[in-house]
């Protein structure tokens, strides 16, 4: 199990980083548009920390939109726009005067296409946000944090002797855990994944999965994901989004435990979605 | 039955027949390039000699004399041109394809497509313009033909520069954006490295686009007999012009001026396959798999 203690805190984030313990996302009226198109309805959820929340719901209903205004790369979309508010701990990520790009150093996220940067090696892909955000890091610490990382995303003895080579010379699977590797490495407070495992075979997916239950005890963890079963499987939290018809926005259908919404959902949609008898 | 019979033979003959065509006119497209290759280094090779590469022109009125300094003020006139361009044109390219939006953006794009089809002559007059307005008329200096071949190069900077950053995938932009990074460090260490082979071969199809450029030069570099490779300062010579030259006005000893012209020739021709070469090994060594 992976020890917190030692923790190497990024530059001028030691106070953050003392009071460590993962944080919690609140979403308030959270409407978002493309344009004219208004995508998500409404929505408002509170996502705990060392949970695993998951998203689930049919194509088009805007929970891949709603995970990407969590981190603020929902406005990275030509034409998008965000109204409500969504706050980390408390702090508006929205507010004035906060940086998108401070935002996202505390809300990584994680990719549905594994996407390794092709340039650089598997070390220098777990080491890219220090690279790529440090002016100077010396390289014991980037040893350091380059393999913490890859350890936690068990990924290290997998390529232990062959950092050098290129992040695209590895499979699928191994890909997607170094994309995870990279994402902790610049110590995070939440971690979101945009269905992290759509790409990967089922034995990858197994491996994605340990890893997210256990990445939990040390970030707050949402997930998109199209698969039930591994909603099931994997999160503690599920939220049950969905859409009147194609064109209208999505909205939050409902939000509780997991074992609740697959076994005792509130609603006659989440029951008919989760059942399989749509979707 | 059914494979056997019914109308195969037409879909067949159609197919070879598309075959042949297709076939023919890749054919009739090599017989000007290989008929100009086989013609320029023919007639190219005897004017060749040791002399040809280490002497200028400086007093010689007889056989005797080389084309150094056209050689070096290609060089020179290419190389500042491109000092000039490649910036320019590649931070054209980051800001058409990362930054700009909207009606500038397409005004722009639009201003690059009429600056492609610009006449060289234009540019070469454009160059002296300029440089006379400062330096008054007469004025000749190797680093006005490098203005005015900038005027030629930067928009096919931009144009092939725009090319490659638009395939390179938006999600590592954004893999990068999830780490905190900032967009100009993004563009700087994530966008600019994925496309650099891309870039590269871009850059020496311009570089190969103007090298032989003859118009622009004769208006701003002046013709000169003798090695001068400095740029700011007096008249430059270069290959084009001095093949035109040599073949304008001969002089007594036509032949061996004539042998000179096609010399000067085919020494372009080389050093723009030596740059294509180049560039092929640069693409093969730091090509990314792009998906």
């Amino acid at each position: 199990m992976y020890k917190p203690q030692g923790a190497v805190p990024t530059e001028g984030r030691e106070a953050t980083a003392a009071g460590r313990g993962a944080k919690t996302i609140e979403a308030r009226d959270v409407n978002l548009y493309y344009g004219d198109f208004h995508a998500v309805e409404g929505v408002t959820m509170t996502i705990a920390p060392n949970k695993v929340t998951a998203l689930i719901g049919s194509s088009g209903c805007g929970k891949t939109t709603f995970l990407r205004s969590l981190n603020r790369m929902h406005e990275l979309t030509p034409r998008a726009r965000v109204e409500g508010h969504v706050s980390l701990d408390g702090e508006d990520i929205y507010g004035k005067g906060v940086d998108p790009v401070e935002v996202r150093r505390l809300i990584g996220m994680v990719f549905q296409q594994p996407n390794p940067f092709p340039t650089m090696s598997i070390y220098d892909n777990v080491a890219a946000g220090l690279n790529l955000n440090s002016s100077r890091v010396p390289k014991a610490r980037k040893d350091e944090v380059v393999e913490r990382s890859l350890r936690g995303a068990h990924l290290w003895e997998e390529v232990k002797d062959r950092l050098g080579k290129p992040g695209s010379s590895l499979s699928g699977g191994q890909q997607q855990r170094l994309c995870i590797a990279r994402a902790i490495a610049v110590e995070p407070e939440v971690l979101l994944m945009d269905e992290p495992c759509s790409a990967l075979d089922p034995l990858a997916t197994l491996a994605i999965e340990d890893l997210i239950s256990e990445l939990k005890n040390r970030y707050t963890i949402v997930i998109v994901t199209h698969n039930m079963q591994q909603a099931a499987r994997a999160s503690d939290v599920t939220a049950f989004f969905n859409l009147d018809a194609t064109g209208k926005p999505g909205h939050l259908v409902e939000v509780g435990a997991t074992n609740q919404i697959f076994t005792n959902p509130a609603e006659k949609q989440t029951e008919d979605y989760v059942s399989g008898r749509f979707g | 039955m059914l494979l056997s019979g019914g109308a195969g033979w037409r879909r067949r003959a159609k197919d070879r027949l598309m075959t042949v065509l297709i076939g023919g006119a890749f054919l009739l497209a090599m017989i000007p390039l290989v008929s100009l290759v086989y013609e320029v280094t023919k007639r190219g090779i005897p004017g060749l000699s040791l002399e040809f590469f280490t002497e200028d022109a400086r007093g010689q009125i007889g056989e005797g004399g080389g084309a150094s300094h056209a050689i070096v003020g290609t060089l020179v006139i290419t190389g500042v041109a491109s000092l000039i361009s490649i910036p320019i044109g590649i931070m054209g390219a980051i800001y058409l394809n990362e930054y700009g939006e909207g009606r500038l953006r397409r005004a722009l794009t639009f201003f690059v497509d009429v600056m492609t089809g610009i006449p060289s002559i234009v540019a070469g007059l454009f160059a002296y313009a300029l440089f006379e307005l400062f330096l008054g008329p007469g004025i000749r200096l190797g680093v006005m033909g490098s203005v005015a071949l900038s005027v030629l190069m930067i928009p096919i900077v931009i144009r092939s520069a725009e090319e490659v950053l638009k395939i390179v995938p938006n999600h590592l932009r954004e893999a990068a954006y999830a780490l905190g990074t900032p967009k100009w460090k993004t563009i700087a260490k994530v966008v600019l490295p994925t496309a650099f082979a891309g870039l590269v071969t871009g850059v020496m199809i311009a570089v190969a686009r103007i090298i032989g450029e003859t118009a622009p030069l004769l208006v701003t570099t002046g013709v000169v007999d003798s090695m001068n490779s400095d740029p700011f300062n007096g008249r430059m010579q270069n290959l084009a012009v001095y093949a035109y030259n040599e073949y304008r006005s001969p002089g007594v000893f036509k032949q061996a001026a004539y042998d000179k012209a096609w010399a000067a020739a085919l020494t372009l021709i080389a050093i723009v396959m030596i740059l294509n070469v180049a560039a092929r090994l640069v693409y093969r060594r730091y090509k990314t798999e792009i998906r």
